[in-house]
């Protein structure tokens, strides 16, 4: 049986590339545009491409803050991609401060620009900090060192630094690629972009038992 | 950041073509087909360009472009009568990551600015068609080459830069589809003096082309006859440039 994986659509952002790309490595993908539409997900899947508060402000509007909280508690996978990272995590500072989902307690970021050019565009490699495993994870058949592409500004400061999955070096900075905590995901990059290896976490992370 | 090898597809709808100096264009075949085997073959992103979009003033390429997204796992740049925001958000919609804007850009430059604001400087791209002038300058120009802008590509290039663009691709209109190599002046005139990344286009027709160019310090190779006609694949574009040195996503 396909596994199935639920987007939710809040209203920001292209859905498309990440639709085609969890079709593309085998699953049955539904698109929830309320919080009742999660209701039954088995996995979640929270895309998007924009501001922390207008994110933020389309989950509330559509009754997903709430749905998202209780299936996180309930030990259902949760992916965010890039914003939807970052909202899972409890605050941002982008315009101001703003709560966040707080699934996983942290920060939201500006990229100190130092010496690094910001937003951070581009293809960079992967690496396991010390103390971290891929194994059990969506990284699980990726190998320390694979590139990832990344389109972001802020970047995401989890409290417990056991929550870093992955890393990448920017200039002089260690940005977080891969927050993780349970069975819930934020991808900083676009795995949706990431040619074959980026797909290959999202059929992983589409096999998670449920 | 690793040098990008990127594909880039000239497209009359609904076919791929390819031209000399931007002009005289032959039928390749179906766009979507060969983006995907560039994909496949470990390409780090694509460009797809309308050419005939700004001639007749309209943008038909959003259903190819929606046809590819569903095939290709790498960003996106569209370019080809980007004219309007509205513009940009169909092919954002549609699956493009980035759009590329040359005519909107140098006959209105707050255009620039305005789309940054909306969808961010990593969305917008600034091409710069440039064609050598007898006293060694470049003119940049609109419409696949044809028509004159009056601008120095060099200068208009920061400018765009200034406005806001998050990359710049620099074609050389003279080398393009002559297999002849980039030009380096150009590349060396344009690349040391902006900040951002700057992605070289036009000429490339062996290997030693891209590693030269690579040297320059640049961003992205833009590639298109070498992959067309089946003479590299990425994969070996790629691999030679590793051999000479140059850091690439395999």
């Amino acid at each position: 049986m396909k596994p199935r994986v639920t987007v939710c659509d809040y209203g920001l952002g292209n859905l498309h590339s990440v639709l085609k790309a969890l079709n593309h490595v085998g699953c049955e993908v539904d698109v929830a545009q309320d919080g009742r539409d999660l209701a039954f997900s088995e996995r979640i899947v929270v895309p998007g491409v924009g501001a922390f508060a207008d994110g933020m402000a389309g989950l509330e509007r559509r009754g997903m803050v709430e749905a998202l909280r209780k299936l996180a508690k309930a030990g259902r996978p949760i992916a965010g991609i890039c914003l939807g990272a970052q909202l899972l995590l409890s605050e941002s500072e982008e315009f101001g401060k703003h709560r966040g989902l707080d699934i996983i307690r942290g920060r939201v970021v500006l990229i100190p620009s130092e010496g690094v050019k910001v937003p951070h565009v581009g293809w960079d490699r992967l690496h396991v900090p010390a103390g971290a495993a891929w194994a059990g994870t969506p990284l699980q058949a990726t190998e320390p060192g694979t590139w990832a592409y990344f389109v972001h500004s802020f970047m995401l400061v989890p409290e417990n630094k056991a929550h870093v999955l992955a890393a990448c070096r920017y200039g002089a900075h260690e940005i977080t690629a891969v927050v993780a905590s349970g069975r819930i995901t934020g991808f900083q990059y676009h795995p949706e972009k990431s040619g074959q290896a980026g797909l290959e976490m999202l059929k992983q992370f589409a096999q998670t038992e449920v | 950041m690793p040098l990008r090898v990127i594909p880039r597809l000239d497209i009359k709808a609904p076919n791929l073509v390819k031209g000399i100096r931007l002009e005289g264009l032959r039928v390749l075949g179906k766009p979507s087909d060969f983006a995907q085997s560039y994909f496949e073959q470990g390409a780090d992103e694509l460009i797809y360009q309308d050419i005939v979009a700004s001639l007749y003033g309209r943008n038909n390429i959003v259903e190819l472009v929606r046809e590819t997204a569903e095939r290709i796992f790498v960003p996106l740049t569209v370019g080809g009568g980007v004219r309007t925001i509205m513009d940009i958000q169909n092919l954002l919609r549609a699956g493009a990551d980035k759009v590329c804007i040359n005519t909107a850009a140098t006959t209105r430059p707050a255009f620039i600015k305005e789309a940054a604001k909306i969808f961010g400087t990593q969305c917008i791209v600034v091409a710069v068609e440039a064609i050598r002038k007898p006293d060694g300058r470049w003119e940049a120009f609109t419409n696949n080459g044809r028509e004159h802008t009056g601008l120095d590509a060099r200068d208009w290039s920061m400018r765009a830069v200034d406005l806001g663009c998050g990359e710049l691709l620099i074609t050389s209109v003279d080398r393009e589809g002559t297999k002849k190599g980039y030009d380096l002046d150009l590349i060396a005139a344009i690349a040391p003096n902006v900040p951002i990344p700057v992605l070289v286009h036009g000429g490339a027709g062996s290997l030693q082309d891209l590693v030269e160019a690579a040297k320059l310090g640049i961003d992205g190779l833009v590639v298109s006859s070498l992959l067309h006609y089946r003479v590299h694949t990425v994969a070996e574009l790629k691999a030679h440039l590793v051999q000479a040195g140059v850091e690439v996503r395999q």
